[in-house]
């Protein structure tokens, strides 16, 4: 693979792999399959070590592969067939009413790792990515505005939306 | 006032407020037991979304080949693409020249054979083939002297079938040389005896005898003279009158 006059490959190795446990897990989430995951990785490092060149020093290199990573998941089939059932430009939808139970309890209290996986999985696509972005990968709103290309007020309304979104699922899971 | 502070505290617990009013939310959150309860909540879940969301490892295959793939390669790629395109050019131009080389040597040997092929046919057609006529080697080798710029030895033939007819001054390529006549049975063989350094490169290698152009020539450097023996006879006769010659300027 060559890169672009001004970096050096062993500069993008050093930055992205430490990154590719936590894209690797970031891409199946997106993709729901191991190897569509793999694909999606692979075609994030190569775009990302051809376009180094574009990466400013100094910022955000997580953000920025993220970015690339969604952006080339989104062009992908799995990413169109998301895209497609779900309305991306949430703040047209209906406002996810915030949980009136205590979710947290019951799901303390029926504490499964597998449910709560099972409810990430059902959550939109649009709704997962920031929540996993945030709260799995720990971005600042910042990064995750950066990585979804989204202004830091749709951050914080999207996010809002996709807690409130993953409390009614486990609701419905564990009162279903 | 409960109310204003629940939208806040997803924000508050992602660090996201500004410091003014994280320090306002923190301070309400200790003395509102609504509001400390929904944040315990919200921080159990967001912990286990943590941990739940941390679901995929990538296989050591998958990680290797991508390592492999954005390492990086040796600096040397365009470097030894040119170098090998040099060195691929380098072999191509001294092969050409060598080619060339050996060619115009080749050239220059043919056409060396075919002049010295012409003054042997010429020779034997003349009236007067030779200027020293002479069975006796101390008689023609003395008559040299003088004529041409060096000396040469001649072997003692007379216990072989070999005769010495005699010789004359000629010249190949401007060279000056001998041309002794000798005759075995009814052939006559030609020897031809130059400085080594008077002829052009051609004519410096040592083939051993050959037949060129309807006669046996055999060629060799001795002691910086070239010799040359071409006639009608068999190579057999050729190689024997070399031998002699070989060993008479050797003796």
């Amino acid at each position: 693979m060559e890169v672009s006059e001004g970096y050096t490959a062993a500069t993008f190795e050093e930055l992205a792999m430490p990154l590719f446990d936590q894209l690797y897990n970031f891409a199946h989430w997106l993709t729901q399959n191991p190897s569509e995951a793999e694909d999606l990785v692979q075609e994030t490092y190569v775009k990302a070590l051809k376009g180094f060149s574009s990466f400013q020093p100094h910022t955000n290199f997580r953000a920025w592969i993220y970015r690339i990573l969604r952006n080339t998941f989104l062009s992908s089939r799995a990413g169109l067939r998301a895209r497609s059932t779900v309305p991306l430009d949430e703040e047209e939808g209906p406002e996810i009413p915030a949980s009136t139970g205590t979710p947290e309890s019951i799901f303390i209290e029926h504490a499964q790792e597998q449910l709560l996986q099972s409810a990430i999985e059902q959550l939109p696509l649009h709704f997962r990515e920031i929540l996993l972005l945030c709260d799995v990968e720990e971005m600042s709103y910042k990064e995750i505005s950066d990585a979804l290309s989204v202004p830091i007020g749709t951050v914080m309304s999207r996010l809002s939306r996709a807690r409130n979104a993953l409390r009614q699922i486990l609701l419905q899971n564990l009162q279903g | 006032m409960a109310d204003d502070y629940t939208a806040k505290l997803a924000t508050y617990l992602d660090g996201e407020l500004p410091p003014d009013e994280m320090k306002a939310v923190d301070a309400h959150v200790r003395s509102c037991p609504s509001c400390a309860a929904d944040v315990l909540g919200q921080v159990q879940l967001q912990r286990a979304v943590r941990s739940s969301g941390k679901r995929y490892t990538p296989g050591p295959a998958f990680r290797a080949r991508m390592r492999r793939q954005i390492a990086p390669r040796p600096r040397t790629s365009v470097w030894s693409a040119w170098l090998t395109a040099a060195t691929v050019v380098a072999v191509l131009v001294i092969a050409s020249l060598g080619a060339a080389y050996f060619g115009q040597r080749r050239l220059q040997r043919e056409q060396a054979f075919s002049e010295l092929a012409d003054l042997h046919v010429a020779t034997l057609a003349s009236a007067n083939p030779v200027d020293v006529v002479s069975t006796d080697r101390h008689t023609v080798k003395p008559w040299f002297q003088g004529k041409i710029p060096f000396t040469f030895n001649l072997p003692e033939v007379q216990n072989s079938e070999f005769a010495l007819a005699g010789g004359r001054v000629t010249y190949l390529g401007q060279a000056p040389g001998a041309h002794l006549i000798y005759q075995i049975r009814k052939h006559q063989i030609s020897v031809f005896i130059f400085q080594d350094r008077d002829l052009k490169g051609g004519l410096s290698s040592d083939l051993g005898v050959r037949k060129r152009h309807s006669f046996e020539v055999d060629t060799w450097s001795q002691d910086g003279l070239r010799y040359f023996v071409i006639g009608d006879a068999s190579t057999a006769d050729i190689r024997d009158l070399a031998t002699r010659l070989k060993a008479a300027e050797s003796s």
